[in-house]
């Protein structure tokens, strides 16, 4: 019966009215969430009620209100703690943590940074806009060096995080790019995070129309821009990119180079082909830090690593006490130890 | 040899004392141990550095223990000391202020030298004389000397050799209180001698040093006898308020069904509940030692909300940071108990040293309209009910509840009449198991209680939204509504008072009516309690009416406050509960009784208040 597993989008949607902007990304990663559960569900043989989004606050951080799943709201910067609190209660639970840049990287950056580092196996959705929208347009750390914003009307003077850099920095196990308005390569890329065990971060670059708007136009406009000035990347393929497919990475000593396929002696052999399983973070790092006009920005799984998982491990070494144990119950417990009679 | 002479006591109370390395805190738990198995009445207070191993020597590396045995029920670890063990110069200088008039003091000889002298700070090069102990009973064997002559036989390094110095103290206070050692060396056997049996031997050695030095010198003049205490019939062990309190909760886990899940961080004085619930994954405890403050807490709603009976411990600067995730806990309406151990503050304040002065924090202390239970837990071996209600209460009327202790009854420890889990209640969470006819309502409510159901996720058909944002007072739905506002206001309000409907009436201590009413709360039961039993013996009239309830305050508190002529408010505060009481029942007159000073009262100045309290 494998009919228990098929949803549709329709199912995880709830009633309520969405009030983000008018032209927001958020619209967009809304609708990859939707088509991308269903995958999941049948996928792993997940039943609706399984599915449990954590958030804290933000923009992105309303999602909970407009799915039809279990859903907590929290507190600014907590969902991954939150989060972790729930999927140790109860490992069988799917649970997903939509945040943003301000949310995850500043207020939160300390339970972010622990829950990768601990590998437990939650969905973290990072939606960067590289700027506060609900507290109307205060620069935030993912805002580029010199961004004008209200509180920085002469510019930042403050160098922004890579997300992805961070991911790796604390031993991360998955991480994925996409951009808003790829729908299905942001399912694609939620669908992967779904099967990782261990935590998974996918970022998706996100337009804030009214604070930030065109923030990642340079390389992310339109489909043509996106096609010149991005490159998907996919485990076991090379690493090309471009309109025509022409252009692709090559690795120097320490660092990547982009080459035109077919010019000066460059074939296809020479391009570098994807790992996404590498447990050594180099080449991943380096991906992640590809940057516009000198590089593609990297999008699609760029790390994917088995590794052993927190809730595992939890459970494990419960179970193996308990498989040794001589206390069995709060009465054996009260009278363990030294303990002495008076008649 | 000659026989000493046998006085017989109701009570002693000694104090080990010396450096922080020089295992005092075990050799007072050995004779405290030893004590409660002859069936003595115990209670014990360690007192040590907020340093690890602060400079050797110096008066702020000082580390002691009181034990106070006796042969009746015993409630403090004592105000003042029958006889002092010191290691050092510098453990005399530190405790000299807490001997009893004429007591023992027995030092290591061989340490009052002129480096030590000098170390702990003395200017002259005789410190009895410095600090007027004339007319103290002072022995001065020299114990490691002695220590060191009894196992050169022992193929051990002299720094192990030398650590066993506090076996031979220990030896000496066995044979002046006719102690037997078998439990002693039985302990030491069981820690040492597989590991390194030349280390058990050693300390073995050592102990019987001691007993027998005691024995055949004329150094005291008389031993004592201490009766058996005339305690309830029945199976004890020895707790400490910290065990108590995990224990507790593993209570609440079993009678509730629910698992137990504990997210914290390291915080002294509360550090040692989440040592002690991490022990016990034979139990399926889940123990989560989080990255801050923040998230131990919040990992602990998360526990919440996925169905686990959570708990987050910590103490004051920790409760601090906690508040904005407690704000969150009262508007989710979820169980949750945070466990304050109070210490002095504000800020750092005194990490080790025991104060009350959390409690307008944890009334208070968050943004909005924020009330929550808070409860006070009394003695070291209550904090097991205490923590088992707050388990109950948070579960069944789905409400976070701030339980308080402090660094006193935390790490202080008595015997415990072990009790049986059939005479404990269930708990019955109110968990909905499937979607009820018309749709989920995560805000709809039991009426009696007021409490919200439980809705875990994994539950098919009660997929539902709930957070920090207010909420539609059914649907549970973002509402900015006004009069929807006032109402969840009104409401969470209403479900915290009528706890009052679920817990018992408060009760007093004494005569229902008389002159002096003297109140406490939490942690200060055992020094207000002794005072006030005492004067009751001599005639006095004199109650008293000691808070476990502080939100919300029992029913009957205003019957028991108007049969009295005065009421005195004794906290280890600036007199919080007492402006609590102004606010609640503003018809009395509250006199106060207050100390910030990092200590505990003494039943020494509480007699002298009350007595001239009911003299004026």
């Amino acid at each position: 019966m494998n009919d228990q597993y098929k949803y549709t989008p329709a199912d995880f949607k709830s009633d309520q009215e969405v009030k983000w902007c008018p032209g927001c990304g958020d619209h967009a990663i809304l609708s990859s969430v939707l088509k991308a559960l269903p995958e999941v569900a049948e996928a792993l043989k997940y039943k609706h009620e399984r599915f449990t989004f954590v958030s804290g606050i933000g923009c992105s951080s309303r999602f909970p209100y407009y799915m039809n799943t279990f859903g907590f709201h929290g507190i600014h910067g907590r969902a991954s703690a939150i989060a972790t609190g729930v999927k140790v209660a109860n490992p069988k639970l799917t649970v997903w943590v939509p945040t943003g840049d301000g949310d995850s990287l500043a207020i939160g950056g300390n339970h972010f940074i622990h829950a990768v580092r601990r590998n437990i196996d939650i969905n973290i959705m990072l939606f960067n806009n590289e700027i506060y929208g609900l507290t109307k347009g205060q620069y935030s750390p993912t805002s580029k060096l010199g961004k004008v914003t209200k509180t920085s009307p002469f510019g930042t003077i403050e160098h922004p995080f890579t997300p992805g850099e961070l991911v790796l920095g604390a031993r991360g196990t998955f991480f994925a790019r996409s951009v808003d308005a790829e729908v299905g390569l942001t399912k694609d890329c939620l669908v992967a995070a779904a099967k990782h065990d261990g935590t998974s971060v996918v970022e998706v670059l996100q337009n804030c129309v009214i604070f930030n708007d065109k923030t990642h136009a340079d390389f992310a406009l339109d489909k043509e821009t996106r096609a010149e000035h991005t490159i998907v990347l996919k485990h076991g393929e090379k690493m090309v990119f471009g309109k025509n497919r022409d252009k692709g990475l090559v690795q120097i000593g320490m660092k990547l180079m982009v080459v035109k396929i077919g010019e000066g002696g460059v074939t296809i052999d020479d391009i570098l082909t994807h790992n996404a399983h590498e447990p050594n973070p180099g080449v991943h790092m380096m991906l992640v830090n590809m940057r516009y006009p000198n590089y593609p920005v990297a999008l699609g799984v760029i790390r994917d690593v088995p590794d052993h998982t927190y809730d595992d491990n939890f459970y494990d070494q419960v179970e193996s006490v308990k498989s040794k144990r001589a206390i069995r119950c709060v009465d054996d417990l009260l009278h363990s130890g030294e303990t002495w009679e008076i008649k | 040899m000659d026989k000493s002479h046998v006085v017989e006591l109701d009570d002693v109370v000694i104090r080990f004392s010396g450096d922080s390395g020089d295992g005092m805190q075990l050799t007072g738990t050995l004779f405290s141990d030893t004590s409660a198995f002859l069936g003595n009445g115990i209670s014990t207070f360690p007192d040590y550095p907020a340093e690890i191993r602060a400079p050797q020597g110096t008066v702020s590396g000082v580390s002691g223990f009181q034990v106070h045995f006796g042969s009746r029920k015993v409630s403090t670890p004592g105000d003042f000391c029958d006889v002092l063990v010191a290691m050092n110069p510098a453990a005399l200088k530190a405790n000299a202020c807490w001997l009893k008039r004429g007591a023992t003091i027995i030092v290591d000889n061989d340490t009052f030298n002129e480096k030590h002298i000098e170390k702990a700070g003395f200017q002259t090069d005789d410190p009895f004389r410095e600090l007027n102990l004339d007319g103290y009973n002072i022995v001065r064997p020299d114990i490691t000397t002695m220590t060191r002559e009894a196992l050169k036989e022992i193929d051990l390094d002299p720094k192990s050799i030398t650590k066993c110095k506090n076996m031979f103290a220990l030896g000496i206070c066995f044979f002046v209180y006719h102690r037997p050692m078998e439990h002693t060396e039985h302990y030491i056997d069981t820690k040492f001698a597989k590991k390194n049996p030349l280390i058990a031997t050693a300390n073995k050695l050592a102990l019987q040093a001691g007993y027998n030095y005691a024995a055949n010198t004329h150094a005291f003049a008389n031993t004592f006898d201490v009766q058996p205490a005339d305690l309830p019939k029945g199976v004890y062990r020895s707790i400490s308020g910290n065990q108590a309190t995990a224990w507790g909760f593993i209570a609440a886990s079993e009678k509730s069904g629910r698992p137990l899940f504990c997210g914290s961080y390291p915080i002294t004085p509360a550090t040692v509940i989440l040592e002690e619930l991490a022990k016990r994954k034979d139990l399926g405890v889940k123990t989560l030692q989080a990255e801050d403050e923040i998230a131990g807490i919040c990992t602990a709603i998360g526990a919440s909300f996925a169905g686990n009976f959570a708990v987050t411990t910590t103490s004051g600067p920790g409760l601090s940071l906690k508040s904005e995730a407690i704000g969150l806990a009262v508007m989710t309406e979820l169980p949750l108990v945070i466990v304050d151990v109070q210490r002095g503050g504000p800020s750092t304040g005194l990490p080790t040293k025991p104060e009350q002065a959390d409690l307008y924090q944890a009334l208070w202390g968050r943004n909005g309209e924020c009330p929550l239970v808070v409860i006070a837990a009394s003695t070291p071996s209550n904090c097991f009910d205490y923590a088992f209600r707050a388990g109950k209460i948070a579960m069944e009327h789905m409400t976070p509840v701030l339980m308080l202790s402090d660094g006193f009854i935390a790490n202080g420890s008595e015997p415990w009449r072990i009790p049986s889990m059939a005479d404990y209640p269930k708990i019955n969470p109110p968990i909905i198991t499937k979607a009820p006819e018309g749709g989920f309502m995560p805000y709809r409510r039991d009426p009696k209680r007021l409490a919200r159901y439980w809705a875990l996720p994994g539950t098919k058909g009660v997929e539902h939204r709930v957070g920090g944002l207010e909420k539609d007072f059914l649907k549970g739905s973002v509402s900015h509504n006004p009069a929807n506002h006032q109402n969840m206001v009104n409401i969470r309000a209403e479900k915290v008072a009528r706890v009052a409907d679920f817990i018992p009436k408060q009760e007093v201590m004494g005569k229902k009516s008389g002159d002096l009413l003297v109140v406490g709360w939490g942690g200060t039961y055992g020094h207000l309690s002794t005072a006030v039993s005492d004067l009751q013996k001599e005639g006095k009239s004199v109650s008293l009416c000691h808070f476990n309830y502080i939100n919300p305050l029992p029913h009957g508190v205003r019957e028991i406050f108007k049969r009295f002529r005065k009421i005195v408010v004794c906290e280890l505060n600036m007199g919080q509960f007492a402006n609590y009481l102004r606010m609640n029942f503003q018809e009395f007159e509250y006199l106060q009784y207050n100390k910030v000073q990092g200590l505990p009262f003494t039943v020494t100045e509480l007699k002298e208040k009350f007595n001239s309290l009911l003299t004026e």
